[in-house]
């Protein structure tokens, strides 16, 4: 190894030699030019986290307002800020973040090489998306607009014309939420630009697209998606932007324009969506699972294969979220069929993770606690989809607190616990320290918890007739133990997540030393040091199979022979 | 001694919003694909995840145990078999939803069937009954529907703003009212009653509050409340002195922009129509019962009901208040 070692780390250790503060300016510097893909991939986890912190105040606020019926913690205006500002926090600017800060740092790690295929893109993209996020809260210390739109954008996450139009939204505050979502978006289209390159053309030699870790096909997939999605919604962006300054009338109902038009724009953005957000997760597992289960993921043609057909059919299923707005039978009809085929692919995934546990030697280190998490939860989910994909059923259903317990089951009983196994599994190796044990396991208890209290029962709620984004209720609906509960749940999730980055800042100085490979992993981001350097491989590695690692710590019996 | 509740009745406890407490045909059809539904999905569930919780458990490794389990990489035979079957699945769903999804959309309106046109505003229902000729607000009636000789309610859904939806759970699934979008919906109650629900479609700071109201009468009591409401106001001259200096408040400032009392000058469209008022049992959609004492708050200053409401604070003197409360005490 030493022989092929490359000077970088001589130059870095050569640098003059700085005292004090002019030292912390200089890291400081040092991360805002950075171009290297393992400090943006950080830098978007941390912007993802600190998103996470302020979406999560957001939800307690809503939580602690719906306590009691007629219960008045906040005024309407304010509820109303918390749940548009919640939503586009949690989708935008945490979710987004976060998953492709992981795919950043890891995926040039896992194909074996350098960098990411275009570094600056990958910088810009970051930085744009960031002060989107910037943007859209410096709306909460911009002037209050006219009467109805305060100093924060009220018209909830789809804002739906013709609300969002000059007349029912004075001020400005809609105008932080486009351009805020829109510059978030310029970044995601980078950023996908950047994945689908640097995969599809800077794998190491050997590693063909059969042979890549899923992970990188989940994001392969991802990017793909991004492209098609994203770029509606910033079109819909800025046609709303032209309605509200140029006087043009594409969503303007009172001069011949059409709110629907804003809903298929949105939703052919929003369902694919959660598919941008749900396939990393699945990457996520599909890493975890088998090396978790000491076993190689049971089909990988055909996870490949569903992956592709979930990204296909995912841009076929938008109407889903628009069986109420009075489409004709067979539209209708149409939607339905789209969004329960989605259902065979997926369902695939799960029997092939639980095929991949099959047979297995299953250890229950914390990443696979929460893969375990994930697959119980993203089954519900997927199964209340279903029902909601069954349109007679969601014409009761669609926009009640079910629709809310069914997403929440998807986003935060789905990704949200792929990610958290993600921080378990990988934060070894961004930072060379293991987060710890016990906190981690506290942590895994509380949220777990936290979440059934609160998401389960928002199922019951729904069914009972309650409408998501209401500020109150009367009581005599049937609704008020069920909301005590679900807000006492919110309370488990807040500490859960108290422990978590309480680890996350502890283990970072006192955590034990992970060394390369503290999982006995089998991709190649094992096969360097934690955390990697700059130049992340002295040489570049050469792959026979889809799992090099195994391959090299068995000689004997290598993955190469029977594929 | 032991009585039978009807389930229905029983599910209704729960909530008066309990969606599987259907009252009314389409609810019914709803309800039972959402039992076919939740039966599918119940019986997925119980096989995944009992399969999640026994390979969980099973294959846990045992302490002492270094060595690695058999490579598997796949089977052709499993992988087909759990793609065929989710098919079939799908399939049986998606042919029961379609069939019901036909049953509701495409249902031809009888002629005997009772028209309404609801106009969604912030944050209130605009009721007009073509057939009869009048127009009413936030207080729905319906007549029962008698099987033998089926009277369903049809619906045309307007907006004269933002998008609303339609939503009571025990009648009918929701329809959104969307401007510049006309969409209609219909109804077929069973049983008499008062079935209450709201606004589902966020439309603004007090979305929370445009809360739904529909009176299913017998037929008898119905006919009766359309010729109630198809009344002319009343005269001048029958008002009592406080309420006739109440009208002339209401006639002389900017009440009368927004508001009409058919039969008067008042005929603006932005708020209810108020001919009737003290026929309903409540004011500001649903969010108060109608009694003097919350008119004349609600007259004073609408925010205090509602925040938001579009209707604006007068600033009428004290006695004002007290003669426009009279006047509108009067519109029965």
């Amino acid at each position: 190894m030493s022989s092929n070692s490359l000077p970088m780390p001589d130059a870095i250790a050569s640098a003059p030699h700085l005292t004090g503060s002019a030292r912390v300016l200089d890291t400081l510097h040092d991360w805002v030019i950075t171009v290297d893909h393992k400090k943006l991939g950080l830098m978007y986890i941390g912007m993802g986290l600190f998103f996470f912190l302020l979406g999560g105040i957001e939800a307690i606020i809503i939580r602690i307002q719906l306590l009691f019926p007629l219960y008045h913690f906040v005024s309407p205006q304010v509820f109303n800020r918390m749940f548009t500002m919640h939503g586009t926090t949690m989708i935008f600017f945490t979710a987004m973040p976060i998953l492709f800060g992981f795919g950043v740092y890891l995926i040039p790690l896992m194909i074996g090489t350098r960098d990411m295929a275009f570094p600056r893109l990958n910088a810009w993209g970051f930085w744009i998306a960031l002060f989107g996020g910037l943007l859209l809260y410096f709306s909460f210390v911009g002037g209050d607009g006219l009467y109805g739109a305060g100093n924060a954008p009220d018209v909830s996450w789809w804002a739906y014309a013709p609300l969002t139009s000059r007349a029912f939204s004075p001020g400005h505050s809609t105008d932080y939420w486009t351009i805020g979502v829109l510059l978030s978006g310029f970044g995601s289209i980078a950023s996908a630009v950047n994945f689908a390159a640097t995969i599809l053309c800077l794998r190491c030699p050997g590693m063909t697209l059969g042979k890549m870790p899923l992970l990188a096909w989940m994001y392969l997939v991802m990017a793909g998606l991004v492209l098609m999605a994203i770029s509606p919604l910033t079109a819909a962006q800025i046609m709303l932007l032209l309605d509200r300054y140029l006087g043009a009338h594409f969503f303007d109902t009172q001069a011949g324009g059409s709110a629907t038009i804003w809903m298929h724009f949105f939703w052919i953005f929003g369902h694919p969506e959660v598919y941008i957000l749900i396939l990393p997760s699945f990457g996520f597992i599909s890493e975890m699972v088998p090396v978790f289960s000491r076993k190689p993921i049971f089909g990988y043609p055909i996870m490949v294969a569903a992956t592709v057909g979930i990204g296909f059919i995912s841009l076929s299923v938008w109407a889903h979220h628009m069986f109420t707005i009075g489409m004709e039978s067979y539209e209708n009809a149409f939607f339905v069929l789209s969004s329960m085929a989605i259902a065979v692919p997926t369902g695939i995934k799960i029997f092939n993770w639980l095929g991949t546990m099959w047979g297995g030697k299953i250890r229950y280190e914390l990443p696979m606690l929460f893969c375990v998490g994930f697959l119980f939860q993203f089954l519900i989910a997927g199964l209340t989809g279903i029902m909601l994909a069954v349109a007679p059923f969601n014409w009761q259903l669609h926009n009640s607190y079910f629709v809310i317990g069914h997403f929440h089951y998807v986003i935060v009983g789905g990704i949200l616990f792929a990610i958290f196994g993600a921080f378990y599994y990988w934060y070894p190796k961004m930072t060379g320290r293991m987060l710890k044990q016990k906190l981690g396991l506290l942590h895994f208890l509380l949220f777990f918890i936290g979440f059934h209290l609160t998401f389960d029962f928002m199922h019951i709620v729904g069914v009972l007739g309650m409408p998501r984004r209401i500020y109150t209720y009367e009581p005599g609906r049937g609704w008020e133990y069920w909301n005590i509960v679900i807000s006492v749940g919110a309370a488990f999730q807040a500490l859960g997540i108290a422990c978590f980055a309480i680890n996350l800042v502890w283990s970072y100085f006192q955590g034990t030393r992970a060394g390369r490979d503290p999982w006995d992993g089998w991709t190649l981001e094992w096969a360097t040091t934690s955390p990697p350097p700059v130049y992340n491989f002295a040489q570049i590695p050469e792959v026979k199979s889809a799992r090099p690692l195994w391959d090299f710590k068995h000689p004997e019996d290598p993955d190469w022979k029977y594929l | 001694m032991f009585h039978l509740v009807p389930l229905d009745a029983l599910l209704a406890r729960f909530s008066p919003t309990n969606i599987f407490a259907p009252a009314s045909t389409p609810s019914d059809y709803l309800y039972k694909v959402a039992l076919l539904s939740l039966a599918v999905t119940g019986a997925i569930f119980l096989v995944v995840a009992g399969l999640l919780v026994y390979v969980a458990v099973k294959y846990r490794s045992r302490p002492g145990d270094p060595s690695e389990p058999l490579q598997v990489y796949g089977s052709r035979q499993l992988e087909l078999a759990w793609t065929v079957l989710p098919v079939l699945i799908v399939m049986v769903l998606f042919l029961s939803s379609a069939r019901v999804i036909h049953a509701v959309q495409d249902a031809p309106k009888p002629k005997n069937a009772i028209e309404v046109i609801v106009v969604g505003h912030q944050f209130w229902w605009e009721y007009r009954y073509p057939q009869y000729g009048f127009v009413t607000a936030n207080e729905l009636h319906v007549p029962v529907s008698d099987p033998q000789r089926p009277t369903p309610t049809f619906m045309t859904l307007l907006s004269a703003d933002t998008t609303h939806d339609f939503w009571v759970p025990r009648l009918a699934g929701k329809t959104d009212l969307i401007p510049n979008h006309p969409n209609s919906m219909w109804m077929e109650p069973h049983k008499t009653g008062l079935y209450i629900g709201q606004c589902n479609e966020y439309c603004g700071t007090s979305h929370a509050l445009m809360l739904l109201r529909v009176y299913v009468q017998p037929r008898q009591e119905f006919d009766q409340w359309v010729k109630a409401q198809q009344q002319a106001a009343l005269s001048p001259e029958s008002l009592s002195p406080e309420a006739a200096e109440g009208r002339k408040v209401f006639e002389r400032t900017a009440c009368i922009d927004c508001h009409a009392i058919a039969g008067t000058i008042a005929d603006g469209r932005f708020g209810p129509e108020l001919r009737h008022l003290m026929s309903r049992e409540t004011i500001a959609a649903g969010v108060a019962s109608n009694t003097a004492q919350n008119l004349r708050t609600w007259i004073q200053n609408p925010g205090a009901f509602k925040p938001g409401a579009r209707m604006p604070a007068m600033g009428l003197s004290d006695q004002e208040l007290d003669e426009v409360t009279a006047y509108m005490m009067a519109l029965h």
